[in-house]
């Protein structure tokens, strides 16, 4: 008998088991049912819904300001860009346009916040696949942009800075400065985030050829952010539906091909240094003017629907605001990204270890409240 | 491509197909609910129209009538648009499934369902996502009411 065929003939006969509610590797409440044929994974059945807390259904019920606040608790990772993308679907409906000033500060932000997120997730992948140190070199980085955001709104996770019609109030006096400082330590801290764990020969073993994603599949399971972008599936909405200031600053889209953990991780990695460049071309330029522009105490959308995209750490945020005319929204929907890319898991887990599903999980870069909502 | 081309090319895919930009950036289709698949198949496989990439798929109860609205892009051609369904019977509402089309719909039926209560024909499981499956109602429908858990104004 060959191997092969002796590999059939011991087959185990299938059995169901939990990965979550509390797994590490899934980083928060979501339960995967795992069909496993020894260690080999069959099929992977998400079972979600541990932390839904009906965020659409309570939109409906709440003031346009109130619904902004509501939408930090998604992705707590990507607040800021979360809470701009429905303050540019209000400003859509009323027609406001903002000052320069706020979409400068806005687009600085949404790249602190794309660093923080993706230091986090650097921190978190080694972590997964049994890399403890690349945590604490991460939550290092981390800290000094979280310390930023303190001084500016208060916050340092769910932010609350944006409202319909601006920001809150002004940046800090300190923002500035902060932040070129952080620039110029940050810009010697990813080559030694490469140093530890890219050019790694055991996580090129645990990543290159894991969970390929094709980029037919990409598109048809709606997959977005840096999960497509690995596939070469060109979905930044940054660049296909430019909002804030990135129509006047020079990135690139960072493009794969190979569709696997690797490549995922090569793309967020690339990203972190597509955000410096972004920062820095808008750092010294931040124009004057108007923080907030005039909005009415209580917003009133007109009749219709507005539908406002923006490119989270994840992917493609998108927000459906279906208005009657009245204070309140008829209906809200939040297209998250997580939920999009959540669907794909178990089309590319057939036929694989339960490792390699860790490591594959890693480089999606879940985070459950933004599938959950 | 414009709207009206857009149009001009969408109205030959069905019949009774009614189209508005009223209120919306973009064109949207009304499709009465027999044809949607057949339309959606369409809308995807014409070479001219090409809508591979369903960013968005949303559940929404227009008292009486329940209804599904899809948001398609074309990744490709560049061009978007907005399908929308209604299915009048609230006690067993029923729609085909467009999960063969866009693969994406799997889960955004599910959680239609899970909310609407709307049942998809030949979709391959369908089954509370996020609630329990002894759980009594669809809370995203309008008249929706748990006294214990919602604060009602």
């Amino acid at each position: 008998m060959t191997d092969q065929e002796v590999q059939n003939k011991i087959k185990t006969e299938e059995y169901f088991i939990n990965m979550g509610p509390q797994h590490p590797a899934a980083h928060g409440v979501l339960r995967l049912i795992l069909t496993i044929d020894g260690e080999i994974i069959k099929n992977v059945e998400p079972d979600l819904g541990y932390i839904h807390r009906s965020i659409e259904k309570m939109c409906e019920r709440d003031s346009y300001q109130q619904i902004v606040h509501l939408t930090d608790r998604m992705d707590y990772l990507s607040s800021h860009i979360n809470n701009e993308a429905v303050c540019l679907a209000v400003e859509k409906g009323l027609e406001i346009e903002v000052s320069e000033r706020v979409k400068v500060i806005r687009t600085i932000i949404d790249e602190l916040t794309r660093i923080a997120s993706h230091c986090l997730w650097w921190g978190v992948m080694g972590m997964d696949l049994g890399a403890l140190t690349t945590y604490f070199y991460a939550f290092r980085d981390r800290e000094m942009i979280n310390d930023i955001f303190e001084e500016t709104c208060g916050a340092r996770l769910t932010m609350n800075y944006n409202v319909p019609g601006g920001l809150m109030f002004d940046i800090h006096p300190n923002f500035v400065k902060r932040t070129k400082d952080f620039i110029a330590h940050f810009k010697t801290k990813i080559p030694e985030y490469n140093l530890l764990l890219t050019d790694n020969v055991i996580f090129h073993k645990r990543t290159k050829g894991v969970g390929i994603i094709t980029k037919e599949d990409a598109i048809s399971f709606g997959v977005s952010g840096p999960v497509a972008r690995a596939s070469g599936f060109s979905s930044d909405v940054r660049k296909h539906h430019p909002y804030s200031a990135y129509d006047r600053v020079d990135f690139k889209e960072i493009l794969f091909t190979e569709g696997d953990t690797f490549a995922r991780y090569q793309v967020r990695m690339m990203e972190l240094w597509e955000s410096v460049s972004i920062i820095e071309q808008l750092i010294d330029n931040i124009p004057e003017g108007e923080t907030k522009a005039a909005t009415k105490a209580v917003i009133k959308l007109p009749k219709g629907e507005f539908y406002q995209r923006v490119e989270t750490a994840r992917g493609e945020l998108g927000v459906y605001i279906n208005s009657t005319g009245n204070k309140n929204p008829y209906r809200v929907k939040f297209r998250s990204p997580g939920f999009s890319n959540l669907s794909i898991l178990n089309h590319i887990s057939k036929d694989v270890l339960i490792a390699d599903l860790v490591a594959t999980m890693a480089s999606f870069d879940f985070v459950i409240p933004d599938i959950d909502r | 491509m414009t709207n009206e081309d857009l149009q001009n090319i969408i109205t030959g895919l069905g019949t009774d197909l009614e189209f508005t930009t009223e209120g919306s950036e973009f064109l949207n289709v009304i499709v009465p609910k027999e044809q949607l698949h057949s339309l959606c198949s369409q809308l995807k496989s014409n070479p001219k129209l090409k809508f591979d990439y369903a960013f968005c798929i949303t559940g929404i109860d227009w008292v009486p009538a329940l209804g599904v609205i899809y948001h398609l892009n074309s990744t490709e051609l560049k061009h978007e648009i907005v399908v929308k369904v209604m299915v009048d019977d609230r006690e067993n509402p029923t729609l085909d499934s467009v999960h063969d089309i866009w693969q994406t719909a799997d889960f955004h039926e599910l959680e239609i369902f899970d909310f609407f209560g709307i049942k998809f024909n030949n979709h391959p499981k369908l089954r509370r996502l996020f609630l329990t499956p002894e759980w009594e109602g669809y809370p995203l429908r309008k008249d929706y009411v748990d006294e214990a858990n919602m604060i009602i104004k």
